[in-house]
């Protein structure tokens, strides 16, 4: 199984390498987002502070959707899923590798962003900065998780680029909730973000095994 | 490996898409070592049978039996599939497409996927992306994606689509050849008359059913 | 079901007319609030329908993809005989209970939604419990757009707002979004398995809950804002109306469920039928 997951997730990072529409879209979309934001609102630091847990996430979220549509939108050409599942090969794998590599892209656009929101919204953080890395890990697995699996789910749709939103959404609500709330905590420094971590790993938790157990169910459906 | 039970066996197989029935009832039983080329026009259900005998569609009704089980999932390291699509990746090479896919059927070594590529004429030194090739060559690299896993039963879906008529006739020894080594091959294609000296049976669809089948040596 | 359902369709007209007396003109008026408060007898049944018709929407999701698989159906029928175990025993051992949540009330919930499955087990096997599901979904979807209507006309006049983030209707609000994108991709599912994506995204949307609630629950304690109902003893004279209105809903609503699922069985069995025909008998081979 662990040979499968390596195997996939070397020929997505190499099929994006070697094609990059993921990173391209995913990266200029962000950036689009953080300027029309800050033209939006012009805050202060004070005020930015309270504002830019909101704006990071709600950017990375709508970033994201662009890369997970393309993850699965590869596999759509020549129909070149239809190989892996007339293959031994288990559900799982395939899904865990896309999640995997769906992190990745995530990650990278996470870290080519913040000094832009650094920078734009004049940010510095009053509580411990260093939980940030944690909720970053823990929220970005919660989006790219569910992300993966609705991905899924839409192929089987007519239209299958906006359904992937309508359908992650509403299940992202807590999570979204989460990641805002302990970020805003975080850079205000006004209450605890421990209650949001956990919470975020209860909802990592609970949709990673959703998403184990019905993935075969979703990929077979055709 | 000559056996008498039947490599494939259909019963009552059916299978609706909403209003749409593309399969109505299909009995048959398909014996081990044998080359079928089914025929039929657009639409009679042709190429939903293979593929649900590939897994790749659950049947409404009936039973698919491959080798003796119906856990069609359970087999399929012992089934070859070509679509109509190519199942490539085309950003990367023909030799990179193998081995990704000869890691999913837990198949270790490169030198298998070489001696795949080179049975059907292709040079696995070959750099280029798929992307890049002419349509004769990704079929016959398509081809190899299927016969990877060293399959019992091969499923071919128009694999002539497209080719030159060069190339075709290529393939056409190919295939012969995999049936002398004991492969049962179900190809549905349209261009049949290129299997008119090579063919066991010729299987007649019609409708979602089939209607006529014509032995090689009944037929002449 | 000709000669029951109109009975049925006339006795539930009666109990809505009656329950629409007895709230308007019968149930004592509400010395603070005043008239406003009765629309009270609409909002709350309707809350609990939609709750009660989404938690079948659930079991009967669950039923449908275990049903496919013997492991599994045998693996959720043992889950669903210690949840409702484990529920009750949860119930009275585990203190405090988060807001708004009685012992009584969690461990009725337990036991419900275990013989609820029993029940859609028995009677609704492979494809009639997806049926169920989209009927519940839907009608669910119905009465849950009637709590969120009815909840902000309540809260204007009474507290001076349209709408705030409390808990039940934010959770109830998140609800509705869920079970809209349910509804969203029966519709443009263009699988032949669509009954079992949906069921699966049904199964997200439950165990979304809980997380929605506490998730909402948490950041309300750390901003504060009014509080909507909750607490405080209710007239018995008004909750004897308020009962008698939720059994109104409830004939209601299985109606609506009764009459959707006999027109989407109908349906499901003219595209069989077209698809049958849809195809003429192969002429013999010439």
């Amino acid at each position: 199984m662990t040979s499968i997951i390596q195997a996939t997730l070397a020929k997505d990072l190499r099929l994006e390498w070697r094609s990059k529409d993921a990173i391209n879209s995913m990266l200029f979309f962000a950036l689009l987002v953080v300027v029309i934001f800050s033209f939006a609102f012009d805050p202060t630091a004070e005020e930015s502070r309270r504002i830019a847990g909101g704006l990071i996430w709600v950017a990375l979220l709508f970033a994201a959707v662009v890369a997970l549509n393309q993850t699965w939108a590869r596999e759509l050409r020549n129909q070149a899923l239809e190989a892996y599942r007339v293959s031994p090969a288990p559900a799982n794998s395939l899904f865990l590798a896309k999640a995997f590599g769906n992190f990745v892209f995530v990650a990278v656009l996470e870290l080519l962003m913040t000094p832009l929101f650094i920078v734009f919204y004049k940010l510095r953080a009053i509580g411990p900065a260093w939980q940030l890395i944690i909720v970053a890990v823990l929220g970005t697995w919660a989006l790219v998780v569910n992300g993966t699996f609705f991905g899924a789910m839409s192929l089987r749709t007519r239209n299958r680029e906006i359904m992937l939103p309508l359908l992650l959404f509403p299940i992202s609500i807590p999570a979204v909730l989460a990641m805002v709330t302990a970020t805003t905590n975080i850079l205000t420094g006004e209450s605890p973000a421990k209650f949001w971590i956990v919470l975020l790993a209860a909802y990592d938790l609970v949709f990673t095994t959703a998403c184990l157990l019905l993935f075969e169910t979703v990929l077979q459906a055709e | 490996m000559p056996s008498s039970s039947p490599a494939v066996v259909l019963e009552n197989l059916t299978k609706q898409f909403g209003r749409f029935t593309a399969l109505r009832g299909v009995t048959a039983e398909f014996a081990p070592g044998r080359m079928y080329v089914i025929v039929g026009d657009n639409g009679a259900g042709k190429t939903t049978l293979l593929r649900a005998l590939a897994g790749l569609v659950r049947p409404t009704r009936g039973r698919i039996l491959i080798l003796g089980t119906s856990d069609v999932r359970a087999i399929c390291s012992q089934v070859g599939y070509m679509a109509h699509a190519s199942l490539l990746y085309d950003e990367l090479s023909g030799m990179e497409n193998l081995r990704y896919f000869a890691r999913l059927y837990d198949l270790a070594d490169t030198s298998r996927c070489a001696d795949t590529m080179s049975s059907v004429n292709l040079d696995s030194q070959l750099n280029r992306p798929v992307g890049q090739y002419s349509q004769g060559m990704r079929q016959r690299l398509s081809l190899a994606r299927a016969l990877l896993n060293n399959p019992q039963i091969l499923l071919l879906d128009e694999p002539f689509s497209n080719v030159d008529a060069n190339s075709a006739t290529q393939m056409v020894g190919l295939l012969a050849g995999l049936r002398d080594q004991g492969k049962t091959m179900l190809i549905v294609t349209h261009q049949s008359s290129l299997l008119e000296g090579v063919a066991d049976e010729f299987v007649q669809m019609q409708n979602g059913q089939i209607v006529n089948r014509s032995q090689r040596d009944a037929n002449q | 079901m000709r000669r029951i359902f109109p009975i049925f369709a006339v006795l539930t007209a009666l109990l809505l007319g009656y329950a629409f007396y007895q709230a308007m003109f019968v149930a004592p008026r509400e010395q603070t609030m005043g008239d406003v408060q009765r629309i009270f007898y609409y909002h709350v049944p309707s809350a609990w329908t939609a709750f009660l018709l989404f938690s079948l929407n659930f079991i009967a999701s669950i039923q449908y993809l275990a049903g496919r698989n013997h492991f599994a159906d045998r693996f959720v029928k043992w889950a669903a005989i210690i949840l409702g175990i484990a529920g009750c025993i949860a119930a009275f051992a585990i203190r405090p209970l988060p807001y708004g949540m009685e012992p009584s009330s969690v461990a009725t919930t337990a036991v419900a939604i275990t013989g609820l499955y029993f029940f859609i087990r028995k009677y609704f096997p492979g494809e009639k419990a997806d049926v169920l599901a989209l009927v519940t979904a839907e009608v669910g979807v119905v009465f849950c757009t009637v709590v969120l209507i009815t909840g902000p006309i309540w809260a204007r006049p009474v507290w001076g707002i349209w709408w705030t983030w409390d808990i039940r209707l934010t959770s109830t609000l998140v609800l509705w979004l869920i079970y809209v994108s349910y509804l969203l991709l029966r519709r443009f599912s263009s699988s032949d398995q669509t009954p079992a994506l949906a069921a699966a995204l049904a199964i997200f949307g439950a165990l979304d809950v809980p997380l929605v609630y506490f998730s909402i629950w948490f950041f309300r304690t750390q901003h504060p804002s009014p509080v909507i109902g909750g607490g405080g003893s209710i007239d018995s004279r008004m909750l004897h109306v308020l009962l008698l209105n939720w059994l109104a809903f409830l004939c209601l609503a299985g109606m609506l469920c009764w009459l959707r699922y006999a027109l989407e069985t109908l349906h499901r069995a003219v595209d069989e039928r077209r698809a049958i025909e849809s195809m003429p008998e192969p002429r013999s081979a010439s």
